[in-house]
């Protein structure tokens, strides 16, 4: 296992942001829901964003994501700045970011294995069937292995989770960012998945960046930012 | 290797065979959609080949007709010297001058009568390709002979079964009595029902009115070795204007020709494998659209993952492709089945060709496509940032 490694002068921060502002809307209804908002998450570290509904959390998540148009501040994910970055470029970033979402988001057609394949398909210059090994490797770490072959509707609301963290991983990502990834769960399902997440995030030494404010998980964080109104 | 490293989850498929309702509504459309363009193009064809079916078989390679004849169903004579003063071209080693009229004829059961295409010439020369003919030509040297095309309709009566079975088919043609003297397979077209193939002694006799030296049809026979287009040509050059000279293809030709544009039937026909066409797009991106919609969310986390658009156009195509490939072929074995039936009731010579088997799956291929393409624009919506 990789150790943590904070403030290495070698590595530079996984996501870097300073002034960070957005808006939402045009002219009259224009909001502004994002106010300079600046933080660094080194490599290797889990960090969690939480506030009350509607601060800004997933706006900022997506905007990590290269989901969406940066408006005003400086953004820069993995080395890569976002600011000006073309659609094109935003896409082969997001190959490098897990995304988690809030709704596990799989595949319906697809089986446990596929979804997670859908993931390990995205690395380059393997064959199939290695590709097909790495996916059933990941849900075997996620102890699914007796589900591989299930549809999403034949699974549990923990399982399916299971599935979306392994589908993440399996791209190999830098940077995870996971929206409420425990809000349809129990609460020991949901600690479950979230220690699992950290876990498995730290072996990949991939940084996490997770939106919640589900206030039993926030001690597997190595740092709590709390967001309100659009400021940290 | 390569291709290895290129394969991946076969999504497309996968969208499309785990809703076995919705692929087999679609399917059932395009399948739908293909029977429909096969049969009208088939009929369509099969139409314009059988108005040619005696033309095929005449044993000719230039053919010569009066100006004013316009089809098979219209013929007009011309002077039978003209063909004889084609002999005089050196490529020239055989001619055979054609009566060509329709005629009443009895049905020896039921005494009712009915148009009949009668043909007459010299039996002492030849008139089809098939090799058996010439022996039953030397029947029609007696007066008063036919030979009944057993393919006729069977509006003229059981001629066949009485032939068969030794008994002696007499009947009237024109209000004159005749006797069948043998059977021939020709196969009934759009304008005639049925044929009958007399000598020209006998023709003249069933139909007195006729000019002894008109004929309606002149069959040239040239050398091997002469190009019919070349003879045509000095031929032309070399005979008055009251005569058009053919080769047999383009003989052939003018027939379907007349039945292309100066009848309603292709018009009709294509018209009906048009609306074919129509409906079967209008399944087939219904379909693709509301798969699209309803799986949208999907397609937006995808392109979360970081698939890029094109990768999920890719899909959304490949589910076309499919389409077309499993709905054309079950079009296609129904279009053969069918066939076969129109084939035995019609007598029609409707028949699957490649070409047609070919066009139809493009046209199939182009509504799948074209649907996806349409279908597509829905997937542009598709916004990764809505989903968190």
């Amino acid at each position: 296992m990789k150790s943590k490694s904070y403030n290495n002068s070698i590595n530079s921060p996984s996501v870097l942001i300073k002034d960070l502002s957005h808006w939402y809307g045009v002219q009259s209804i224009r909001r502004q829901v994002l106010y300079s908002v600046s933080l660094k998450i080194h490599p290797g570290e889990v960090v969690l964003l939480t506030g009350p509904s509607g601060c800004g959390k997933t706006t900022l998540l997506t905007l990590i994501g290269a989901l969406r148009q940066v408006e005003e501040g400086y953004i820069s994910v993995l080395g890569k700045e976002l600011n000006s970055a073309s659609r094109k470029t935003r896409q082969l970033l997001r190959k490098q970011i897990g995304m988690i979402f809030q709704g596990h988001n799989l595949l319906r057609c697809l089986s446990a294995e596929q979804n997670v394949q859908m993931g390990s398909d995205l690395l380059v210059g393997y064959s199939y069937r290695s590709r097909r090994d790495k996916a059933r490797e990941w849900l075997r770490i996620v102890g699914l292995e007796d589900h591989m072959q299930k549809l999403p509707h034949d699974l549990s609301g923990g399982q399916k989770q299971r599935v979306a963290i392994a589908r993440a991983l399996a791209a190999r990502p830098k940077l995870l960012l996971a929206d409420e990834p425990t809000a349809a769960l129990d609460s020991t399902t949901g600690r479950e998945i979230v220690s699992l997440l950290k876990k498995l995030a730290l072996e990949q030494s991939c940084s996490v960046l997770m939106v919640t404010h589900d206030p039993r998980i926030l001690d597997v964080a190595d740092r709590v930012l709390k967001m309100e109104d659009g400021k940290i | 290797m390569n291709i290895l490293s290129k394969r991946r989850i076969p999504l497309a498929w996968l969208l499309l065979t785990r809703q076995p309702l919705r692929l087999f509504v679609a399917l059932s459309g395009i399948c739908f959609a293909g029977i429909l363009m096969f049969m009208q193009l088939g009929f369509r064809d099969g139409l314009f080949d059988a108005s040619v079916t005696i033309h095929k078989l005449f044993n000719a390679d230039l053919v010569l007709m009066s100006p004013r004849s316009m089809s098979s169903i219209s013929m007009s004579g011309f002077p039978k010297r003209r063909l004889i003063q084609t002999r005089a071209h050196k490529d020239v080693i055989g001619t055979t001058a054609v009566n060509w009229n329709f005629l009443l004829w009895r049905n020896p059961e039921t005494l009712s009568t009915r148009a009949i295409l009668a043909m007459g010439f010299e039996p002492s020369e030849s008139l089809l390709i098939d090799s058996d003919f010439s022996l039953k030509a030397e029947y029609l040297k007696n007066k008063g002979r036919v030979l009944f095309d057993v393919l006729s309709r069977p509006e003229f009566g059981p001629i066949e079964q009485w032939f068969s079975n030794g008994r002696k088919v007499d009947t009237e043609v024109a209000g004159k009595k005749v006797r069948v003297s043998g059977l021939v397979s020709l196969g009934p077209s759009f304008g005639a029902d049925g044929n009958i193939i007399t000598s020209r002694e006998t023709f003249l006799q069933l139909l007195p009115s006729t000019p002894p030296g008109s004929i309606e049809i002149g069959l040239v026979r040239i050398n091997k070795n002469a190009n019919p287009l070349k003879v045509a040509n000095s031929l032309k050059n070399n005979l008055p204007d009251d005569v058009k000279i053919f080769t047999k293809d383009q003989f052939i030709e003018f027939e379907k020709n007349y039945w292309r544009t100066s009848t309603a039937i292709g018009f009709i026909f294509t018209f009906g494998a048009g609306i074919g066409f129509i409906v079967g797009c209008v399944i087939v991106y219904q379909i693709l659209y509301s798969d699209v919609s309803d799986h949208l969310p999907e397609y937006a986390t995808l392109m979360a993952m970081g698939y890029s658009i094109k990768n999920l156009l890719g899909v959304v195509a490949r589910e076309g492709i499919f389409l077309a490939i499993l709905g054309y072929l079950p079009a296609y074995f129904s279009g053969q089945g069918l066939y076969l039936l129109v084939r035995n009731s019609t007598k029609l010579p409707v028949a699957m060709n490649n070409e047609r088997a070919l066009l139809i799956f493009i046209l199939i291929l182009i509504m799948c496509m074209g649907s996806a393409c349409v279908a597509m624009k829905r997937l542009i919506d598709a916004d990764p940032a809505d989903i968190f």
